[in-house]
């Protein structure tokens, strides 16, 4: 009987083996089919230049965003000197809109981003050790489900006091259930794989399962789940600052220009809907992107 | 009595088209069935087999596109409308599919999802539906029949939901049965017990079946004929016994040698060399011809036609194992 | 299970053997006629919880099983769904816990000051059955048997090795195939995968259950014939569970029959598959599908489904379907005796004095 085992039926048979051209890891596949997405390029590119004016807003802005002048109060957009005009105390627009989108875009993605880690990680531990685990988690992480959570954030910033800290806390504890949810009902079912049984077989511990099979096939569902959160976090936290909870004047922050411009909305409309228009445009940028990352990671290459 | 053949295909072939894809599933597949007939589409994964059968009732997604003539019972079903189409499913053809949980409607009861079925197609009051529901759940043999019309599906085992399902397609006296590996998925002592069913419903009704298969056993115990395919295309038909006992396809013989069966015990098995073929990067020539042991080069130059190889037999090849003049 | 903080390192390589070598195996530890595996009175019953988490009844998915693996031998493993088989697969390689019952590996017992989790797990590994959740869709074939190797304290650059050169002992080119991910293999490779992540630890028994079930008939043969080359390769000794008859025919050299959760027949492939003694075995072989148009199947080898393994029948749990049954079968549970040489069956009517009238005429009659 020969030495070898057959080796030459799979590889060497040069049509024998399935011509699949390399199509590499996971995000690599994912960020492929995301760029194949006309939308969703549209989408990145309007985030990519709100993220960057906003990063660069010092060198960008046109004028200091809290220079008030009183006689150049709500002058209309395309003014000489204020492309898009200036608010009820003279400031200019853009500038405002360009420093706002700092705070508020760091106020939807920042609470994001933690309830992300926190969620996730309690999400991840309960879906994969189950039973009593599982039980003790979730049920905490349900009454705080139970809130509506627009309310839970306004409750929250009211006992903490008004604020853009206290506001990104109330957020972030808004935000933890339902990512901790998402993450848990992913993990369950990865943990049921042959593959992390298999893992189970070679003696390893519970740690380096979840973090070497288990987060990587976890975190994609939960990023997706977590970048829609950000259009609404964006709404939420703009929200905030609408009612008075959040940024403080003479911060510029979308929502409070909301505010503050909603005794000009009979005077100077477009001025008054400006900051509301950027909040929109953010939002379902963020809300169609993460619906092109769901479907990305849906296809099978 | 006319005795037209009750499924009549001509140069079949069925292309996948979307933006992802586009990949020639079924490719100039022809042939006729008769009343009482079971003919056997016998093939491994992306044949083309589940394809062919589909085709028939026109049950494709909508990114397929079939091309050539299929006539059911007489009608041309390639041309139908979706309205006309209904007419179809039911009546002339029904279908049994693997898991039956997929053909079974959760929500409702097995007597109301028969008894619903006939009242479309026969036009019949619900009760005259209801008791021939009945009749049909003893036909497939359902102990306590009048009890399990009113169960459903989940609470029935997995044999008796295979038989319920085959009473649902059986609802409404077509003339012919399609059978998607119906049994895979089941226990081997229920498996028998529904391939027995099966046989012998349609020997007593007379259906014309097709059976979709990848287990040569299948093919032996319910086929008259037996047809192999293989990237898309037959490559052999005849009759089960011819096929089976002296294969004319080097593919068909592969797969009997693969097979593993009470003689083969200890002995290592005669695999086909290589892998199931890409649909979308085919060889110019024979599509088997890569894996073939007895390749030369004239299988390269073009896809070889379905050529007779003995009585009712045909072989898609160049240098078959059974010579026409070896034709008993 | 936890990973024993133990960073002793795998010293050894594949140890290849030329199939005409008789030397013995250096992890042997009782000659060749000590079981590799003995298993006696393994239980385990799953829990039904009602509404509000109150235990119910219970899912008696595998009740008090005893069996032998001998070394070198494949022992095929039969039943339908609800038997228990893959149950007890689990059972044996602990990942799930058992109710009771011993595993003795080649005479040290598992747990209880005899072996360690971890060593059972060096000696005894598992292939699954193929399917796109066999293998981490994240990872790559290497990474995918490295981390087994790892976990046992292989340095990364020899864990890479030892995984390139059981690619190489399955057939698949690691120039190829070691950086490509699941979705870039056909099934057939796929499972190539698997059983190259079952012998990177260089295991003495491989647990294989349903392995080639998913695969296309072509493909089967393919992998079939290579673990038959495995296993004489490496000295392995294989537990074949599959609900496929001809294939366990195939590979098998004893045969182990279970039916809700007990062991009903175990013998030589043989005997069991030409003259089984218990009556289910006899139902089940006779339900295969001929392989011969002319000679088909007549009647209904066992009618009915297999019943549910939450209640199962008083006494014998097949009398419900069996032809044979009379009172006894209902009040006595047969238990697994010797009724030949190395075959051993768990029927009324086979066992001498048991009160069944066949027992009885066997008596008479010897």
């Amino acid at each position: 009987m020969s030495a070898t085992v057959e080796t030459g039926n799979v590889a060497s048979t040069p049509r024998a083996a399935p011509k699949r051209r390399k199509t590499g890891g996971f995000w690599r596949r994912v960020a492929r089919h995301v760029m194949r997405d006309k939308l969703a390029l549209v989408c990145t590119v309007v985030l990519a230049l709100i993220a960057l004016s906003a990063i660069f807003a010092p060198w960008v802005a046109p004028a200091d965003p809290y220079k008030t002048s009183m006689i150049r109060r709500l002058l209309p957009p395309l003014s000489p000197n204020y492309i898009l005009g200036t608010d009820e105390l003279g400031r200019d627009m853009l500038s405002r809109l360009l420093y706002g989108g700092r705070v508020s875009l760091a106020m939807g993605i920042s609470p994001v981003i933690l309830a992300t880690l926190i969620g996730g990680a309690l999400g991840v531990t309960a879906g994969y050790f189950g039973r009593h685990v599982n039980m003790a988690i979730m049920r905490v992480v349900d009454v705080f489900y139970a809130f509506p959570s627009v309310l839970l954030a306004v409750a929250m910033a009211g006992v903490l006091g008004a604020g853009i800290f206290n506001s990104l806390i109330s957020l972030t504890l808004v935000f933890i259930p339902p990512i901790a949810r998402v993450a848990e009902a992913v993990t369950t079912q990865v943990r049921n794989q042959d593959y992390v049984e298999a893992a189970r077989a070679t003696g390893a511990s519970a740690p380096r399962i979840i973090v070497q099979h288990v987060l990587a096939n976890v975190t994609g569902p939960i990023l997706t789940y977590a970048s829609s959160l950000v259009s609404i976090a964006i709404i939420i936290s703009s929200g905030l600052s609408f009612l008075g909870l959040g940024a403080a004047p003479p911060i510029a922050d979308w929502g409070l220009m909301l505010n503050t411009l909603r005794q000009a909305i009979y005077v100077a409309p477009i001025n008054a809907v400006l900051p509301g228009a950027m909040i929109f445009a953010a939002s379902v940028s963020f809300n169609l992107l993460s619906d092109s990352l769901r479907t990305a990671m849906d296809v099978r290459a | 009595m006319p005795h037209d053949p009750v499924v009549e295909v001509s140069d079949l072939s069925v292309r996948f088209v979307n933006r992802d894809l586009d990949l020639q599933v079924v490719d100039g597949v022809s042939f006729s069935l008769a009343a009482g007939e079971v003919l056997c589409l016998l093939g491994e994964s992306g044949s083309g087999k589940s394809v062919t059968m589909r085709a028939l009732l026109r049950l494709l997604p909508d990114y397929a596109r079939i091309g050539g003539k299929i006539r059911l019972a007489g009608k041309d079903v390639t041309t139908m409308t979706d309205r006309q189409l209904e007419a179809v499913r039911g009546p002339v053809g029904a279908m049994i599919f693997q898991e039956p949980m997929t053909a079974l409607d959760p929500v409702f009861t097995i007597g109301t999802q028969i008894s619903e079925t006939i009242v479309s197609h026969e036009g019949v009051s619900y009760r005259q539906a209801r008791k021939r529901s009945l009749e049909l759940l003893e036909m497939v043999q359902i102990p306590s029949a009048e009890r399990r019309l009113d169960s459903y599906p989940h609470e029935l085992s997995g044999g008796l939901r295979q038989r319920a399902m085959i009473a649902l397609a059986l609802s409404c006296r077509p003339s012919l049965l399609l059978a998607d590996e119906p049994t895979t998925a089941l226990d081997a002592t229920v498996q028998i017990q529904i391939l027995l069913l099966i046989r012998s419903l349609q020997r007593e009704l007379g259906m014309a079946t097709i059976f979709v298969t990848h287990d040569i056993g299948v093919a032996c115990e319910v086929a008259d004929r037996v047809s192999v395919m293989y990237a898309g295309r037959f490559v052999e038909t005849g009759d089960v016994a011819d096929v089976i006992g002296r294969p004319a396809h080097p593919y068909t013989a592969g797969l009997l040698g693969s097979t593993v069966h009470a003689e083969s015990r200890g002995q290592r098995l005669a695999s086909i060399q290589g892998g199931p073929p890409d649909l979308a990067d085919l060889p110019a020539g024979c599509s088997f011809g890569p894996r073939c042991s007895r390749h030369h080069a004239a299988c390269d130059a073009g896809i070889p036609a379905l050529e007779p190889v003995g009585e009712a037999r045909m072989a898609r090849c160049l240098r078959p194992l059974v010579m026409a003049a070896e034709a008993v | 299970m936890t990973d024993i903080d133990n960073r002793e390192p795998v010293s050894r390589d594949f140890d290849l053997r030329e199939p005409d070598t008789r030397e013995p195996d250096s992890r042997d530890r009782g000659g060749p006629r000590q079981p590799i595996l003995s298993v006696r009175g393994l239980r385990k019953y799953f829990p039904l919880r009602g509404p509000l988490g109150t235990i119910n009844a219970h899912v008696q998915a595998v009740d008090g099983v005893n069996f032998d693996v001998m070394k070198g031998e494949t022992l095929g493993v039969v039943g339908e769904s609800g038997c228990g088989k893959s149950t007890t697969a689990r059972l044996l390689m602990r990942l799930i816990e058992p109710d009771a019952g011993s595993i003795v590996l080649d005479g040290d017992p598992i747990g209880h000051g005899g072996i360690t989790l971890r060593e059972l797990r060096r000696n005894m590994q598992m292939v699954f059955q193929d399917s796109y959740a066999s293998l981490n869709p994240r990872h790559t074939a290497t990474e995918e048997i490295t981390f087994g190797l790892r976990v046992h304290g292989m340095s990364s650059a020899k864990a890479r090795d030892q995984a390139l050169a059981s690619l190489r002992l399955v057939g698949l080119d690691p120039t190829v195939f070691a950086d490509r991910y699941p979705h870039e293999m056909s099934g057939g490779q796929r499972q190539r995968v698997n059983v190259a992540r079952g012998i990177a630890l260089n295991p003495r028994v491989l647990i294989l259950d349903e392995s080639v079930s998913a695969l296309d008939k072509s493909v089967q043969a393919q992998v079939l014939n290579l673990l038959a080359d495995l296993k004489e390769r490496l000295n392995l000794t294989y537990v074949f569970i599959s609900h496929d008859l001809n294939v366990v025919h195939h590979v098998s050299d004893r045969v182990l029959v279970m039916y809700l959760g007990k062991v009903v027949e175990l013998g030589p492939v043989d005997r069991i598959y030409r003259a089984a003694a218990h009556p289910y075995t006899r139902a089940l072989f006779a339900s295969r599908l001929s392989m011969n148009p002319a000679v088909r199947v007549g009647a209904v080898p066992l009618a009915g489904d297999p019943p549910n393994p939450v209640r199962p029948p008083s006494g014998c749990r097949f009398r419900t379907r069996c032809t044979m049954a009379e009172a006894v079968c209902a009040v006595v549970e047969p238990v697994l005796s010797d009724i030949a040489d190395a075959h051993q069956a768990a029927c009324h009517a086979v066992i001498p004095g048991s009160g069944h009238s066949q027992a009885e005429a066997i008596a008479r009659a010897a």
